[in-house]
């Protein structure tokens, strides 16, 4: 239901979002991940019709957001990043006039209103002011303000953000209820709410799209998926270790933990990311146990980790650039000794 | 959900921007300083009795200075505030179109000094009460001032589109006011007559709001006159609608 080819957006000589390409279909909850200042919400901005694209297509539901950007906007919700909203207004008066720019009137708009502030339990402050309210609830009040036309496409920047635990996971909860009729893009830089709430996700890191795939392929992209974790008794690393390397499906060993009566040890598969070598490898590491008489006492496969694929596809540089500095680091003193 | 008419998007955001002074002590301090302020010019400074005849221009010859202050501490919010309060992003996300927005939040200023305006009634009516005043002249003085305020705004409304500060805003707006007022300024033209041709000086003070503010004042409603002030609306709501489009973000 939203469509976005090649978008693009520089702001002077920066290139803030480069060549992003998405689409989000009816029943969908795209979760929109990246460091601080990765362009999510600059991206959201140009999706909403805030700021136009320096190039690129964005259309909602068939209508053109740069071409025809009235019909598209109106089947848009939208909460910005920093929640705002008309602070001297009372939540009533907010929601109403939100109500009645985007069309309804009458008895359409109380319908509205009163589903909204349902939805977003906003019934103890209706009648307050918005700027005397707390954080959680001028957010709140802003999604309700994103819902009251019961939009097909939702974008929500930082929805989370600023919510207490309850509150992020009652949001979650409502995201992915809504998600079952709607096409909702939500950004965050909370990794659980991946897991929680969307049915696939995308990362972006200064400005591309590094990674587009459900949580579950995102993980598989971990150097850890299908990894095999094991605690062995009655054998010593150093034999466990020459065995292992001559198993065609390994490709390395870790050992984690080694005393006299057990061994800890983690193995990862040949081809890493791929589920199949997963079993591969723990079918050939438990058949090499019976053989070598090595007691189980633990045995698990690992799922992959979505914080180690972000770090590794976000902060790759910055890594490549501690791991320089700190071997120029460490060099300096060998040198002063010698 | 309907698809609202252009005029009835306006109205919404004209309805809310009104709400909006109303609802913060501004507008009533406002008000209060403007007929506190318009009474002690028209009735002290301008000599109001003094003069011996039956006219509001004592009142009218003082309002393109007091709208001067005035009209851009009204303006100096509509497009500032959004910035700083972020609401921007949501109004131009809202299916609405930047003309309709411009024009909303200019009308229901508008409407705001027309209000301000029509709550000096009480001068007119001491007026016709002491004498028997041409009710013409203080009519086309009427429409003068509210175009004059009109012109003042759609200034303000241009210069609060520019920054996210109120009170740059309000500077800007005042110098501009300020510059339309003294080119056609009395002391400021025989200066300039001094070393300008009258041919010069009559073009020069031919941009000035006070050149154009004294036919009303005398009772002319001349088209040239109204084409005067309705262009200037015009042009600066335009300019606002170009600055607004280009600094949507920040």
């Amino acid at each position: 239901m939203i469509k976005v080819e090649n978008l693009s957006k520089s702001f002077g000589a920066k290139r803030a979002v480069d060549d992003v390409s998405l689409e989000v279909g009816k029943g969908e909850v795209l979760g929109f991940l990246g460091p601080n200042g990765a362009g999510k919400s600059t991206t959201m901005r140009m999706l909403t019709g805030f700021i136009p694209p320096s190039s690129g297509r964005i259309s909602v539901c068939g209508h053109d957001m740069l071409e025809d950007p009235i019909p598209a906007k109106r089947r848009l919700g939208y909460l910005p990043e920093s929640a705002p909203s008309y602070g001297e207004m009372s939540v009533l008066s907010f929601l109403r006039f939100i109500a009645a720019i985007r069309g309804l009137t009458g008895e359409d708009s109380r319908r509205a209103v009163r589903r909204v502030v349902e939805l977003c339990s906003l019934e103890s402050v209706i009648g307050q002011t918005i700027d005397t309210l707390s954080k959680g609830f001028r957010h709140r009040t802003c999604f309700a303000q994103a819902l009251i036309h019961d939009p097909e496409v939702l974008v929500l920047d930082e929805p989370t953000d600023g919510l207490d635990p309850n509150q992020k996971h009652e949001m979650r909860t409502l995201i992915r209820r809504m998600g079952e009729t709607k096409a909702i893009i939500f950004s965050t830089h909370i990794l659980e709410e991946v897991d929680e709430a969307c049915t696939r996700a995308i990362i972006i890191d200064r400005g591309r799209i590094v990674a587009n795939g459900t949580p579950n392929e995102l993980k598989s992209m971990s150097e850890r998926a299908g990894a095999v974790a094991m605690v062995l008794a009655g054998a010593s690393a150093a034999t466990v270790q020459s065995k292992l390397a001559g198993l065609p499906s390994v490709l390395r060993t870790e050992i984690l933990q080694d005393d006299a009566a057990r061994v800890a040890l983690r193995v990862f598969p040949q081809k890493a990311g791929s589920a199949n070598s997963g079993g591969v490898l723990a079918g050939a590491l438990a058949e090499l146990a019976v053989h070598e008489n090595w007691k189980i006492e633990e045995f698990r496969t690992e799922e992959g980790r979505l914080d180690e694929v972000f770090r590794s596809l976000t902060l790759s540089d910055t890594a490549h650039h501690k791991a320089q500095s700190e071997a120029q680091g460490a060099a300096q003193p060998a040198e002063a000794q010698s | 959900m309907k698809n609202l008419s252009s005029w009835a998007v306006i109205r919404t955001i004209a309805g809310r921007e009104l709400a909006a002074y109303f609802e913060s002590p501004v507008a009533y301090v406002f008000l209060v300083i403007f007929l506190l302020l318009a009474g002690v010019f028209t009735f002290t400074i301008g000599g109001f009795f003094e003069r011996g005849e039956a006219s509001l221009g004592s009142f009218f010859g003082f309002i393109p200075w007091l709208f001067l202050f005035l009209v851009p501490a009204i303006g100096m919010r509509l497009w500032s505030e959004e910035r700083r309060l972020g609401t921007i992003e949501l109004l131009l996300t809202m299916p609405v179109t930047i003309p309709q927005a411009i024009l909303g939040k200019f009308f229901a200023s508008w409407l705001f000094i027309a209000i301000a305006l029509a709550l000096t009634f009480p001068v007119a009516i001491t007026v016709n009460w002491l004498g028997n005043p041409d009710n013409g002249v203080i009519a086309t003085g009427y429409v003068g001032s509210l175009l004059l305020g009109g012109t003042y705004l759609a200034l303000a409304c241009m210069t609060s589109a520019i920054t996210r500060n109120q009170v740059i805003s309000f500077i800007l707006a005042l110098i501009l006011c300020m510059a339309l007022i003294m080119v056609g300024f009395e002391p400021i033209t025989d200066m300039l007559g001094r070393w300008a041709s009258p041919r010069v000086v009559e073009v020069v003070s031919g941009f000035s709001v006070l050149t154009h503010f004294d036919g009303f004042q005398k009772g002319v409603l001349d088209s040239r006159d109204l084409l005067y002030f309705l262009s200037l609306i015009g042009f600066a709501l335009f300019t606002t609608g170009v600055i607004v489009r280009n600094r949507r973000a920040g």
